[in-house]
């Protein structure tokens, strides 16, 4: 890779950039190693902006262009064994085609980072969010975690590499970008300088589990059923240390930047005195608060919760926020047909979170904005009136409701 | 009454062959009006060559009966343990077990081991490990059956086996209705008499608690999972291991907790004599079985030899190395040592296990190919008669 004698920016600065070249500039200052691309929107736009990063010389890594979006992966997954920082990304039916690589990434205790720029599977094919794709990852060991905004998503990029290849965790982490709404919106964003991600970031060290000739060593073996489960659990323990190293990261990215003070796994919004909280998680943030604060002028104490690590779940906090509302609804940018109530992953996800609570709040699920389509402040109001009626009465009439669908 | 056996047969050229005997068994048991299933142990891998595998058949007079029983998953108290080669006498080590396992280990206390071979009972018991209780130890007069590579070439063993278990535990399957199933199943006159001549024809010997193999075979625990490396990673054996009183030689590193040689069917035997030391066996041999001694011989170590007979295949010297059955040999003593001791003791030694037609007799080798099948009608002719 050839690197031009042009010098990276070394002051704290604003650009006005999109929520993908944000993520390009926390690669950039994490001195990433690997980068391997294929296009599919809205992904791609991150692999552009690495592109143009390099070919400026602001950033030496090797861009590899794969043949497919598995093939994305498995290269990543290898450099990162042999101990390169690695990135890589995709979007929809790709993340998909990658699958079979993106499983296998957490038993090898692979600290990638990768962005999924979400979009609706297909079919129809369709370029517009939902987060079925990233969802798929749920169960696998990969840590996941969505953002609201073009800062969020370069802070979180850097928190992703500190706690992913932080030697307790050793996880993937996935962050789910909502497509259009955060990947191709241009906004200030404050980029630090590389000196200060330093002193965040240390180097990536993968010690006695480096693939290399001087420390000789087998990985992902074939295995039988007597051995399985044993890893399986050590997958569940570096996941549950996850937690605390989260805790960790956000605590000193806080002292260093001076950004991310309030709880790294939910932000709470108006919700500390509501009667009927809106949960949810990714950009759906900017106009459910707006609907909340006219909702608020009319005197009806509505909140709102944004989940922002989905994994690790963040129980006690998701807990301690809702436990004092009455209704809470859960939008669900996503589907689970067939799920209990014919609600979709988040409400399930957190419905059981709240089941050991004594008293716990009644909870809605609204399934909204599928494929791209806009929540609107209407949709808003809809969902805060069937919550409040639901507060008022202490009845489920309905415990899912599909809202801004035709018909 | 619930009863057991368990088939314990080496992969591939058995697989067919141990299905068949367990669900003969069934079959038999439900023309005395019991259930019964028939199973392999998933996790033995039996397509391999060579390797060690099980298949069960369990017996009830009830389907509740049934069901309690097999909630284990592996029957730990067979009233039979049927063996097809008798060189796993000496004990099995596959994937899903750990260490190595006695032949009798799952053989409930006064049960049977019935096995096919050509050996006698005192022979067998040479490899046979000891147990703490009272068994016993039953013969089927004939060779190792090699029917399963690839078309099944149908030896009558199956039905033979049938008809001993029949007179060794008729509380599990009778005569009779072992020969009905086969009648049903296979529409074979001749299959029921090598049944019944099976049964006629085993031959048992009550063994007791201090006769059989002395060795305590090597065995290790699993660990627990926070005693094991995250991210699957396992650390890399040392390439060379140092040999006391060699000076140069080398001996390669090699996994000290899965030695593999239950595998083993044939083993080399190597006349160092006129070996010229051309390094094509060292090379070839998959399993880097081979030890080079200080003087620059190649000495296949028994520990790692999985016997699968590439150093014949690729030796250029004419009756260099020789596979011989693994029934014919009582331990892993290295031969190099031998020969060095004493030249001449090692010669006739050499010389007998090369000409004793008797245990040498298999059908696995690379110079056998084919060979089996054309026998086939012999062996039928000389069981049923």
């Amino acid at each position: 890779m050839s690197v031009s004698t042009k010098a990276a920016p070394v002051a704290d600065q604003e650009m006005l950039i999109s929520g993908c070249a944000a993520i390009a500039q926390a690669l950039r200052l994490s001195d990433i190693d690997v980068v391997t691309a294929y296009p599919i929107r809205p992904y791609d736009t991150v692999m552009q902006a690495v592109a143009k990063l390099i070919s400026n010389g602001e950033l030496d890594a090797e861009y590899i262009v794969a043949a497919s979006e598995h093939d994305q992966f498995e290269i990543v997954k290898h450099a990162s064994a042999v101990g390169a920082r690695v990135f890589c990304g995709s979007s929809g039916v790709g993340w998909m085609y990658a699958m079979e690589a993106i499983a296998v990434t957490p038993a090898l205790r692979l600290p990638m980072v990768a962005l999924v720029g979400n979009r609706a599977l297909d079919d129809p094919g369709a370029f517009g969010c939902e987060h079925n794709d990233a969802l798929c990852v749920r169960d696998l060991g990969w840590m996941l975690t969505w953002v609201d905004t073009a800062q969020e998503a370069l802070d979180t990029a850097l928190i992703a590499y500190r706690v992913a290849e932080d030697r307790r965790v050793f996880l993937p982490c996935a962050i789910g970008a909502d497509g259009a709404f955060l990947t191709h919106s241009e906004v200030l964003v404050k980029v630090p300088n590389k000196e200060k991600v330093d002193q965040f970031l240390p180097k990536y060290d993968r010690g006695d589990k480096l693939l290399h000739p001087d420390n000789p060593i087998t990985i992902a073996p074939q295995v039988n059923e007597d051995w399985v489960m044993e890893i399986r659990k050590q997958n569940d323990d570096a996941m549950r240390r996850a937690r605390g190293v989260i805790q960790e990261a956000y605590r000193d990215f806080h002292k260093i930047f001076g950004r991310q003070g309030g709880n790294p796994f939910v932000e709470s919004y108006m919700a500390e005195d509501a009667d009927v909280i809106l949960f949810g998680q990714g950009t759906l943030s900017l106009p459910v608060k707006v609907g909340i604060r006219k909702l608020r002028e009319q005197g009806h104490k509505v909140g709102f919760v944004r989940l922002r690590w989905l994994r690790p779940f963040p129980t006690p906090e998701v807990q301690e926020t809702l436990s004092r509302a009455k209704a809470v609804g859960v939008i669900d940018r996503d589907y689970s047909f067939g799920s209990p109530n014919h609600g979709a992953v988040l409400y399930n996800e957190l419905r059981s979170a709240l089941y050991d609570l004594p008293n716990r709040p009644h909870v809605i699920s609204f399934i909204c904005g599928l494929g791209g389509r806009e929540v609107t402040l209407d949709s808003v109001t809809e969902m805060s009136e069937i919550l409040l009626k639901v507060a008022k009465t202490g009845k489920v009439e309905q415990p899912n409701y599909w809202i801004g669908v035709r018909g | 009454m619930t009863g057991s056996i368990e088939v314990v047969y080496r992969g591939i050229f058995q697989k067919t062959l141990g299905q068949r005997i367990t669900r003969g068994i069934v079959l038999a048991a439900v023309k005395e009006g019991k259930v019964g299933i028939s199973f392999g142990r998933y996790g033995d891998s039996p397509e391999r060559n060579g390797i060690p595998a099980k298949s069960f058949a369990v017996v009830a007079d009830n389907e509740e009966d049934l069901q309690t029983y097999l909630s284990r998953y592996e029957p730990t108290d067979n009233d039979v343990t049927v063996v097809v080669d008798d060189t796993l006498c000496k004990g099995v080590e596959s994937w899903a077990w750990y260490g190595l396992q006695p032949i009798n280990k799952l053989t409930q206390p006064g049960g049977v081991v019935l096995t096919t071979s050509m050996q006698s009972p005192e022979e067998l018991l040479e490899d046979c490990h000891r147990k703490d209780t009272e068994w016993s130890l039953a013969v089927l007069k004939g060779i190792a059956s090699f029917s399963g590579l690839w078309v099944y070439k149908d030896d009558h063993t199956d039905v033979r086996v049938l008809g001993a278990i029949a007179r060794l535990a008729p509380h599990v399957v009778k005569l009779e209705s072992v020969e009905a199933a086969i009648q049903d199943e296979w529409q074979d006159e001749l299959k029921v008499t090598s049944a019944r001549k099976a049964y006629e024809r085993v031959e048992t010997r009550k063994v007791g608690p201090d006769e059989g193999n002395p060795e305590k075979p090597y065995e290790f625990q699993l660990p627990k999972w926070w005693e094991m490396k995250e991210g699957l990673v396992i650390p890399g054996i040392p390439v060379k291991q140092d040999v006391e009183g060699w000076e140069g030689g080398y001996r390669p590193g090699r996994n000290p907790t899965f030695k593999k040689f239950a595998t083993r069917t044939m083993r080399p035997v190597i006349d160092f004599e006129i070996c010229t030391k051309c390094t094509l066996c060292w090379l070839q041999c998959p399993d880097s079985c081979f030890d080079v001694t200080p003087t620059g011989h190649y000495d296949a170590n028994m520990e790692a030899c999985c016997g699968c007979g590439v150093c014949e295949a690729v030796c250029p010297v004419e009756k260099c190395v020789t596979m011989v059955n693994e029934a014919a040999f009582g331990d892993n003593a290295s031969q190099f040592e031998m020969y060095e001791k004493d030249t001449d003791t090692y010669k006739s030694w050499l010389k007998g296990k090369i000409e004793d037609k008797v245990t040498t007799d298999r059908y696995h080798g690379f110079q056998l190919r084919g060979k089996y099948e054309e026998e086939v009608q012999e062996i039928i002719r000389e069981v049923t008669k």
